[in-house]
């Protein structure tokens, strides 16, 4: 392609944010890219790197006060002034922009109709009557079933990925030369997002789109990039070919990121990390704390025979049920676990995967005592501990199976220093004689997640998302539990961080022996992570095996559908199959 | 639909009943009823006469269900006051605070709508902020303060508008308007203007919040990544859902605007029910305040559920979830 | 971007204002140069004096006479007082019911919210000024001493109260439904602390950003209720007069040319409510992310 004019050109751009002292906050630093027609162009880095901020820059959007201190961007080599009606390039119908939220994106008063329609009017003049047939016919052209019907809708009438349709059908209704997509599949579940891939893929082909595509996720660019930009802090550190970048990156940043996207088709003991962790002497900090253990000292070990579960979930159900508006008036609920019945073995790391809405983390709030299970047992060392027959829950029980969360940002009370937060644990459950001794328990916790042990003192907002995981992480291990159940530990972390703190779990699993429940929707997580895994869909179990069967020689075609469908890095666009 | 028409009604009727029962202790629990009754120096033979045939003697829920019959049948008791039925002196007082009422609603909505626009298109400009500094002024004044500098200035200094009164009035059956008159218009303008001043901030103040949540929602984002003309983002697409609420809190907000028609009326002397009402409460005439609880109880129920039935229908996402 | 922990000079100024006014009321026995609540310290023959300014002002009152022939300024400072007590009692109690039964509706859940909920949809289905009308008229049917100075605070504060504290306990419940399913307090109801610990220790200070800002708004609204209820002629008596009671003193003679009766304690209210407001309307939006820096 190489004559034709890029549809975009950026060049040593610089986006600046002034700050109240005078000076200013630089997003993006001397950052320059181009787009052929019919290209796809990943813009990919974590969090704060200046991707999304880019994506922003082109459409014209950045967030006031943010402005373009230095650079250009050329759409289809014609300078983009945003605001300008009567410009040149227009926003909407030579650009048009995808977002991360379908949920979000389309005005809930508004019909698909009236919404396409009245962006087809901005821009080409045209009776109300072919401005719907040409909504119909985007309609056609994005993939969804019934068109006719669906242009009278509301958008809560769709689901996610019709809606992600519809939103794109709204961003080509003019035939734009360019297309921003933001994570246009983040928010969507595996197999919907393989779908919109593929209709991104089809409209570069075959209309010659340009699209600049701005993710975090490593497996999307591999499938369907033709190439990708690395940022790191606001700079570019790595442009090239996708099969190049992925395969040699030669960045030292590029390279430690692909290092830490965990891969699906081996299981790697460690992630290749550089994480600033003293490991000597987190090292030491878990075998000071492992000698506090259950079963290592004082107390009675493990009960029950050997070869019996730890943990064992029998026929398991729960419902869901909306409240009433009266007391006693309840609602029709739905079925979130539908008979699910598995066991867990001491020392065991079990996975539980499934897309979202499958009931995992239902089952995760029963185990660690959160809800009540409608129906089923669950037993914890032969005592059931929740549902039919249960005693209910002991304050034994309770310690002997804590939990680790999702939102590192939510998980520790923002309004309690983090030493108090830790020892509370420890206090309730009189595992320290004097507070002293908590103290200093809660400073060989802090340590042997990692970090210095003056992290006491401080509050929540002190510290990363990582930093938050891992004293989460250090919470959970004060109770000195034999279970932790991981509720989707790092799904909101940024790759790189991610693959410290699986790190930091199996460290912890190899040092003190624990058992894990780790509930995941990353297929590539849970085969880093787990021994057996179970499979989750509407509810019901579909398959349980041990994790190499299970990715090597999956059973049920569900199982097969979602490793088929998850984008990574085993295959490269670009690259001979 | 169905369903929602069904739990509204149910919502609607146990408030009543709520409010009713409230009612009803106060007619019965407040003072003595006998004594306020019978007239001067009655015997005790008389008394215990009139006890009974009001049935004080029999159990309470029975009683009170004695009560609601009478209320439905629209018998609401005998002043204590001027021994007239307490159905006849609401009647009477309605239409005068109804009118006052319907014209300080239309004059709030009219103005602070457009107001709050404006407030939130431009929230840095001059014209914004000084409608903000004037909007905090005017909910920090209390109505009765409004009221008389309004008549000291239109009424005492520049004698254009009655300060009192309701000017005549045209009979219309069992209606009396004071809209069909030049006085009676005049006599209307400053209560009016006193009774929607503080709604009119309210109201501005609700579109403004509104209107700025909503232009930094993503689906007015991705409008403008559209490329649709900020005019037509603005007033036809970010206003509808601004507008939303305001039609909840307009409900809402008519029974207070008629529970201020107290004040209100103290002031200009206005002859609706909200001077009956505060006439009722120095003199202790209980059954004209019991009545007066209820008939706004059952004002605010009416007007609330219909705007709640009218927002299951302007608004798709309850449309089709009723459905 | 205006950084957000800055404040603007007219808030600054404002909580300058009502610092001032709540504290010169607080101190008003100190401050005032006559005690209006001293029958002896007052004569009839002053009545209705204009203030000192005017033309035939007495020197010994700034700002005039009263009906009664009390010193306005004086009168005036004392009445701020029983305003400002009234209004921040309603608030105190007001807020420590609706919080308490807030988080229990929000924790609980169940019947428990439902029930509290019901009782307070009802509660709200009446003006805050009707209700405050009704119980303060219902008190004075049921204790005639409640019409006097010593009772009057009590029922004015309970005839407040019981509206407001529905606001708070609907606000503390939504934000404690929002906070119990976040990932700290699961994380406390794993350890399997007791309810009421996790609701106060770790709940509460979480879910007080928005009570304190309602209770700001709330303490300008207390106020101007109070002071229609005595400007209406159910709140403190002529005796003890808050600004409202002088208003309603005022308003009688001000057709009469005797505006400053009713004048000045009416600028007082407006300065110290709007003070108030503009204080509680930048705590809100401080508070609320969307509207920051705007």
């Amino acid at each position: 392609m190489g004559d034709a004019a890029p549809v975009l050109a950026i060049r040593d751009l610089r986006i600046e944010y002034p700050l109240a002292d005078g000076g200013a906050f630089v997003a993006v630093e001397g950052a320059s890219l181009a787009i052929q027609p019919g290209e796809i162009h990943a813009l990919v880095g974590e969090s704060g790197a200046g991707k999304t901020t880019i994506g922003n820059a082109v459409l014209g959007l950045i967030e006031k006060p943010g402005r373009i201190a230095a650079g250009s961007i050329l759409i289809d080599g014609k300078p983009f002034v945003s605001g300008d009606p009567n410009g040149e390039v227009r926003l909407g119908r030579d650009i048009g922009a995808v977002f991360q939220d379908p949920m979000t994106s389309l005005n809930p008063l508004f019909t698909v109709e009236s919404q396409l329609v009245e962006t087809i009017l901005a821009h080409r003049p045209m009776g109300r009557r072919a401005a719907r047939d040409r909504a119909l016919e985007l309609l056609r052209s994005v993939g969804i079933p019934e068109p006719e019907r669906r242009l009278g809708a509301y958008p809560h009438q769709l689901s996610g990925g019709q809606r992600q349709r519809v939103v794109i059908a709204a961003a080509l209704a003019c035939q734009p030369r360019l297309l921003v997509a933001d994570e246009p599949t983040t928010a969507l579940d595996v197999s919907i997002q393989a779908q919109i891939l593929d209709l991104l893929r089809d409209l570069a082909d075959t209309q010659g789109i340009g699209i600049l595509l701005v993710t975090h996720n490593m497996g999307v660019v591999a499938q369907i990039a033709d190439r990708v930009t690395i940022m790191h802090r606001g700079a570019i550190v790595e442009s090239g070919p996708t099969a190049q970048v992925l395969r040699q990156p030669q960045a030292d940043y590029a390279r430690a990121l692909i290092a830490a996207v965990p891969r699906i088709d081996v299981r790697l003991d460690r992630f290749p990390m550089l994480d600033g962790v003293n490991h000597q002497k987190a090292a030491r900090a878990r075998g000071a704390f492992r000698g506090k253990l259950p079963g290592t000292v004082g107390e009675s070990a493990p009960a029950g025979e050997p070869g019996a579960p730890l943990l064992e979930v029998r026929n398991l159900t729960v419902d869901y049920q909306a409240a009433g508006w009266l007391p006693g008036v309840a609602r029709k609920g739905f079925r979130a676990v539908d008979d699910v019945s598995f066991s867990i073995m001491p020392g065991e790391v079990f996975g539980l995967v499934g897309e979202s809405g499958c009931g995992k983390t239902t089952i995760a709030n029963v185990v660690a005592g959160l809800r009540r299970p409608t129906g089923g047992t669950v037993r914890f060392r032969g005592a059931a501990i929740a549902g039919e027959g249960s005693a209910g829950w002991t304050v034994r029980s309770r310690r002997a199976i804590q939990m680790i969360f999702q939102d590192p940002y939510s998980s520790l009370n923002a309004r309690m220093r983090v030493g108090s937060i830790l020892s509370e644990p420890i206090l309730f459950y009189r595992l320290a004689a004097t507070r002293d001794e908590a103290r200093r328990d809660v400073e060989t916790l802090i340590e042997a997640v990692g970090m210095d042990a003056d992290a006491a003192g401080r509050f929540p907002h002190a510290f990363s998302g990582g930093q938050r995981q891992r004293l989460s992480i250090a919470r959970a291990l004060g109770a000195r539990p034999t279970l932790i159940v991981c509720d989707e530990p790092t799904s909101s972390l940024d790759v790189s961080i991610q693959a410290q703190i699986l790190n930091l779990l199996k460290d912890l699993r190899d040092a003190t022996g624990l058992t894990l429940l780790l509930i995941s929707h990353d297929l590539a997580v849970v085969r880093q992570m787990c021994d057996r895994v179970a499979v989750m869909k509407s509810g019901k179990l579909v398959e349980t095996a041990a994790a190499e069967t299970l990715f090597t020689a999956p059973e049920h075609p569900y199982t097969r559908d979602l490793l088929a469908l998850v984008p990574t890095l085993d295959h490269v666009r670009g690259e001979p199959r | 639909m169905i369903r929602v028409v069904l739990e509204r009604l149910a919502q609607a009727v146990l408030v009543l009943l709520a409010v009713s029962a409230v009612s009803f202790a106060m007619f019965r629990y407040v003072g003595d009823p006998v004594a306020a009754m019978s007239r001067e120096g009655a015997s005790l033979q008389e008394k215990a006469e009139l006890r009974q045939s009001l049935g004080l003697d029999r159990p309470v829920l029975v009683q009170y269900g004695a009560f609601l019959q009478r209320t439905l049948k629209g018998d609401w008791g005998i002043s204590y006051r001027n021994q007239q039925p307490v159905t006849k002196l609401l009647a009477d007082r309605l239409p005068a605070t109804l009118e006052l009422v319907l014209m300080a609603t239309l004059l709030s909505l009219s103005l602070g709508i457009p107001l709050g626009v404006v407030c939130a298109l431009r929230p840095d400009g001059i014209v914004a902020r000084l409608i903000q500094a004037v909007s905090l002024i005017g909910i920090s004044t209390p109505t009765f303060v409004t009221g008389i500098v309004l008549i000291l200035v239109f009424a005492v200094t520049l004698g254009w508008l009655p300060s009192f009164g309701r000017g005549p009035t045209v009979d219309l059956g069992w209606w009396t308007t004071g809209l069909l008159t030049l006085g009676g218009l005049k006599a209307l303008v400053l209560p009016a203007i006193t009774l929607a001043l503080y709604q009119l901030t309210l109201i501005m103040r609700l579109v403004r919040s509104e209107l700025i949540d909503v232009l930094s929602t993503d689906y007015i984002r991705f409008a403008k990544a559209r490329g649709l003309p900020s005019r037509y983002i603005h007033y036809r697409l970010a206003l509808r859902n601004a507008l939303m609420p305001v039609i909840t809190v307009t409900g809402l907000q008519v029974g207070s605007l008629i529970a201020f028609a107290i004040v209100t009326e103290t002031v200009f002397q206005w002859p609706g029910m909200g001077l009956l009402f505060i006439q009722a409460v120095s003199f202790a005439d209980v059954p004209v305040m019991a009545a007066y609880l209820l008939f706004v109880g059952l004002i605010f129920v009416i007007i609330n559920s219909v705007v709640d039935l009218l927002y299951a229908v302007v608004d798709p996402r309850l449309r089709v979830r009723a459905g | 971007m205006k950084r957000p922990g800055r404040m603007p000079v007219s808030v600054a100024l404002a909580c300058l204002a009502a610092l001032v006014i709540i504290g010169v009321a607080a101190f008003a026995p100190l401050l005032a140069p006559y005690d209006p609540t001293n029958l002896k310290s007052f004569n009839l023959i002053d009545a209705e004096l204009p203030p000192r300014f005017s033309a035939d002002g007495d020197p010994r009152f700034i700002l005039g006479t009263d009906n009664q022939g009390r010193d306005l300024f004086s009168t005036m400072l004392y009445g701020a007082r029983v305003s400002i007590a009234i209004g921040g009692g309603a608030v105190l109690v007001a807020s420590t019911i609706g919080v308490l039964l807030g988080l229990l509706a929000g924790y609980l859940g169940g019947w428990v919210d439902a029930l509290i909920m019901r009782v307070g949809d009802v509660i709200l289905s009446l003006p805050t000024i009707l209700l405050a009308l009704l119980v303060a008229g219902i008190a004075r049917v049921l204790f005639p001493a409640a019409s006097g100075a010593e009772w009057a605070p009590v029922i004015l504060i309970a005839a407040i109260a019981i509206h407001e504290w529905v606001q708070y306990a609907r606000t503390v419940r939504a934000a404690t439904m929002v906070e119990s399913e976040r990932d700290y307090v699961r994380a406390v109801k794993v350890i399997g602390l007791p309810a009421h610990r996790i609701m106060l220790r770790h709940i509460l200070p979480n879910v007080m950003g928005p009570v304190l800002v309602i209770a700001t708004i709330n303490l300008a609204a207390a106020v101007l209720t109070e002071a229609t209820l005595s400007f209406l002629g159910v709140g403190m008596p002529p005796t003890y007069p808050s600004l409202g009671t002088l208003i309603r003193i005022g308003n009688e003679f001000v057709f009469s040319g005797i505006w400053w009766i009713a004048l000045f304690p009416a600028l007082l209210l407006v300065v110290l409510v709007l003070a108030v407001n503009v204080v509680g309307d930048w705590l809100r939006d401080r508070f609320n992310p969307k509207l920051r820096g705007r």
